[in-house]
């Protein structure tokens, strides 16, 4: 079980959190403008890599707010917590 | 001296040849669990494909066909599920003649609870939608869920009561080890190469064609290349720069000490998410959901095995004084509307089966077949057709998601 630190209310259990997937994936500006390719890569493909993954998480047991985390999910090692709107931090 | 009384019998002789790597192969299997080993099954049996090589980065069958729940099943409800399901499920029924050798396939059914008016409508539309494809499916009231199998608890007053199961007789479950190894000798026995700890690093790709693979046991050239990585498929697409639609996440499993035969059948509840059946040893056999976040760790969270413990309680109170054994987890591939990939990829002779979730091993043989057919003709087989990757772009998604199986 994971130990995650929300970054305002401090480490808690998973079992606290809601998982919401990728992070920064923006919606498109225009999506009527996109081609059938672009809106199905928008819609049903995220990353899924095997190592560094921004995600967001909801702190939904806690304070109810949305953040996101650099985890490494080849370890399940928490790199950064950083709040919505911030950028993604540079993990070394 | 020699600890060994003399009387000790011999080592039993292996079941397949272990072989290394060659230059070269028509085709070159990645992945060397139980659906690289159907399809290098059939593509020397169907097609006559001998030159093929299976890499395994582990042990053979040591991914998600040593960690599965064993259940076998075709009841799902749209046609196109329907369709390669139970063409696994009749191949299932063949197959211990076919490759030789034992797999304790036991067609024992299964029942899948429902536990609301919603559930049972569904339940009811999925029985009817089966019928009409040739599945065997009942709708069973909670008494004749009860006669089916008489350690479920079906009064009213608990948290999620049963309000009846679809039940299909001709589903069970078998002995996974087995079903690898038998695929596996069988494989060997018409030539196939099997290669084990030899993980692939990289994919050759010149002019938009698969020519080969990288490994850690160096090179080898391809005609063709066929994808069978389960929940490490995108890293291996990857290599390709070709993107799938998948997650990968752990799922959960856990056995029991070994009792006394008292579970006759397999039961599934998708709304309290548990599904059990008793191991022919004697072990309760039980998965659990996926954890929600993305992990490529063979280990899930306690809190998921906690819930599924509840709920297997809340429907076999039996169970209360029963010790978990063992607990472990695989790595799954999930795709968007929780049906395969299987097919081409815009990579020439480059061919992917993915994204079959916590689901893949009652398809072993049925995949194994069409997935052999799409790499041995360059077409894909009628029966995967409709799991092509390009239906994310076309919209025609096959949305098994709540519809039949959320679990698998």
């Amino acid at each position: 079980m994971l130990l995650i630190a929300c970054p305002w209310c401090g480490p808690r259990d998973e079992a606290e959190f809601h998982y919401g997937g990728q992070a920064h994936v923006a919606h498109p500006e225009d999506p009527a403008a996109l081609s059938d390719e672009e809106w199905a890569r928008y819609l049903f493909f995220r990353d899924n890599p095997k190592g560094l993954f921004a995600e967001r998480w909801s702190h939904a047991a806690g304070c109810r707010r949305w953040f996101n985390a650099v985890r490494d999910t080849a370890t399940n090692e928490i790199h950064a917590v950083y709040r919505a709107g911030e950028p993604r931090p540079v993990i070394t | 001296m020699n600890p060994l009384p003399d009387s000790l019998p011999d080592h039993p002789d292996r079941l397949w040849r272990s072989a290394e790597p060659k230059r070269s192969y028509d085709v070159v299997i990645v992945g060397g669990g139980g659906h690289g080993l159907a399809t290098a099954y059939y593509l020397a049996k169907n097609h006559g494909i001998t030159d093929v090589a299976v890499l395994e980065r582990g042990w053979l069958a040591g991914g998600n066909m040593a960690r599965n729940t064993t259940i076998i099943r075709s009841n799902y409800l749209w046609d196109e599920s329907a369709g390669i399901y139970e063409h696994a499920l009749k191949l299932w029924e063949g197959l211990e003649e076919d490759l030789g050798y034992p797999l304790l396939f036991s067609q024992r059914g299964v029942l899948n609870l429902a536990h609301s008016l919603q559930d049972v409508r569904e339940s009811v539309r999925r029985v009817n939608a089966n019928r009409l494809n040739g599945v065997d499916a009942e709708w069973l009231t909670p008494e004749q869920v009860k006669e089916v199998c008489p350690i479920v608890e079906i009064s009213p007053d608990v948290r999620y009561p049963v309000l009846g199961a679809t039940f299909q007789p001709r589903a069970g479950i078998a002995k996974h080890d087995y079903v690898a190894w038998g695929f596996a000798r069988a494989a060997a026995d018409l030539g196939v190469d099997l290669i084990e700890h030899c993980e692939v690093t990289g994919l050759d790709v010149r002019d938009g064609r698969v020519t080969g693979v990288r490994t850690t046991r160096g090179p080898i050239a391809a005609k063709k290349v066929a994808l069978a990585a389960a929940g490490h498929s995108s890293v291996v697409a990857g290599f390709a720069g070709v993107p799938l639609p998948l997650q990968s996440h752990p799922l959960q499993a856990l056995v029991s000490e070994l009792l006394e035969p008292v579970h006759p059948t397999v039961v599934m509840s998708n709304a309290v998410h548990v599904y059990v059946s008793q191991a022919h040893k004697g072990e309760l056999v039980m998965g659990a959901g996926i954890d929600t976040a993305n992990s490529y760790r063979q280990r899930g969270a306690f809190h998921i095995i906690e819930r599924q413990m509840a709920a297997a309680l809340e429907l076999f109170p039996v169970f209360a004084r029963a010790h978990v054994l063992r607990t472990w987890g695989g790595v799954v591939d999930v795709t968007p509307d929780a049906s395969p990939v299987v097919g081409l990829t815009p990579v020439e002779d480059l061919y992917v089966n993915c994204g079959w979730g916590t689901g893949g091993f009652k398809a072993t043989p049925g995949v194994g077949w069409c997935y052999a057919h799409t790499v041995a003709t360059g077409e894909p087989h009628p029966l995967n057709a409709p799991f092509s990757l390009d239906r994310f772009t076309t919209g025609r998604l096959v949305d098994e998601h709540g519809a039949a199986a959320v679990a698998h």
